[in-house]
């Protein structure tokens, strides 16, 4: 897989520090596992959060660890693990062929086809992947052909291509990339191809529809 | 390097080493990151206790020790914050490069981490204060935006200029 549009530095950087909403994060993590240059920038910041972590000097009395701290986790050492579910670091880049990255298959299964889609309007589909406070994180589904509204953004938005294509004013989207854009961008994203395009898309505010149709679907499409 | 010796040999002396040093740095950070002390002093234990489990996932070659124990700790206070987990990656087959930096033994990383140290007082306040809000304080970008009262854009543009700067040090190249 050629991959061309990776994500904005702001964006890998709050994601190592744990600062980004849980959809977004998902997103970031979904594009890292299949991403060998974006993997590595994050190793590299994870080195800062280390190097922070190992910078801490704790000479404040409350940060002190309790006496007998060591003592209770020693007795720990030996018990039986809790059974866990397979770890998301040691399993392979995509579960299945169906293309859904590692991280996302917590949410959704292995399988883009049993997907239960919510229709929108023709040729348009969403699945919600997660409860966002502020903010979506879902699944779309679009036919080839068909447009999304022109929108602007009030804070940041991150779209990962799981299949299909898309393109617009900023370029040619394929499986893979990511489109990491915020309030900077006005876009209208255009489905290429002769399949469905798939996307898994996150933001951390609402879209700003720049039409007036788009301006009366907001509340009924959920963006 | 004593984290992957750990690793293999199950030994318990080392994990009392591992304990003693970390431990007290994974406390500080949790509670920076706003935790009440009865809560942060729980989490650190769990994170502790995760470095004895999951000593099997460390690959020495790919992080150093505090590296990974960051990230533990960092998804330890996550998880129980949001009450779900934090979205990790799959990293089976990361490439091996050559200009990766990771790979250190402790004495590289203690020069590495005050390097780092050395090259975050030295940040213009702006850039240091959206690193310190981005780690300690669990801020986004738009929550940072907005109490320092300046534009989404600014927020990330000083964020990309002091990691472009800190990554430069970590290579040593700054």
């Amino acid at each position: 897989m050629k991959i061309n549009h990776h994500l904005d530095e702001a964006t890998l950087f709050s994601y190592v520090a744990g600062s980004l909403s849980q959809g977004m994060a998902l997103v970031v993590a979904c594009h890292v596992s299949i991403c060998d240059t974006c993997k590595g920038r994050v190793l590299e910041t994870e080195s800062i959060g280390g190097a922070l972590l190992d910078g801490i000097a704790s000479d404040n009395i409350s940060e002190q660890l309790s006496e007998d701290g060591l003592k209770q986790v020693l007795a720990r050492l030996d018990e039986e693990e809790p059974e866990v579910l397979p770890d998301n670091k040691i399993t392979s880049r995509f579960i299945s062929r169906d293309d859904v990255p590692a991280p996302l298959s917590d949410y959704i299964g292995n399988s883009l086809e049993s997907i239960h889609w919510m229709r929108l309007a023709p040729g348009f589909f969403y699945y919600d992947v997660c409860k966002e406070r502020q903010g979506i994180c879902r699944l779309l589904k679009v036919a080839p052909g068909k447009s999304l509204l022109p929108h602007g953004h009030q804070g940041n938005e991150l779209t990962l291509l799981l299949r299909g294509s898309y393109e617009d004013e900023m370029g040619h989207y394929t499986q893979g990339d990511v489109v990491d854009v915020d309030d900077q961008v006005e876009h209208q994203a255009l489905i290429g191809g002769d399949e469905d395009c798939i996307c898994l898309l996150a933001t951390d505010s609402p879209l700003r529809f720049t039409t007036l149709l788009g301006k009366i679907l907001q509340p009924i499409s959920g963006f | 390097m004593m984290l992957a010796e750990m690793a293999v040999t199950k030994d318990k002396s080392l994990y009392v080493q591992l304990y003693q040093h970390f431990a007290p740095k994974v406390k500080a950070y949790i509670i920076r990151l706003g935790m009440m002390e009865a809560t942060a002093e729980e989490l650190t234990q769990e994170a502790m206790l995760n470095m004895w489990r999951k000593s099997h996932l460390f690959q020495p070659g790919k992080s150093a020790a505090s590296t990974w124990l960051f990230t533990l700790a960092r998804n330890q206070s996550i998880d129980w914050m949001r009450k779900q987990k934090y979205p990790e990656y799959s990293w089976d087959d990361i490439q091996e490069s050559s200009d990766d930096v990771s790979g250190v033994d402790a004495g590289e990383q203690a020069v590495q981490s005050e390097r780092v140290a050395l090259a975050i007082s030295q940040l213009p306040e702006n850039q240091a204060q959206v690193v310190y809000m981005s780690f300690y304080e669990g801020c986004s970008h738009s929550e940072i935006a907005e109490r320092l009262k300046v534009p989404l854009g600014s927020v990330k543009s000083r964020i990309r200029l002091a990691a472009e700067k800190l990554k430069l040090t970590l290579r040593g190249e700054q």
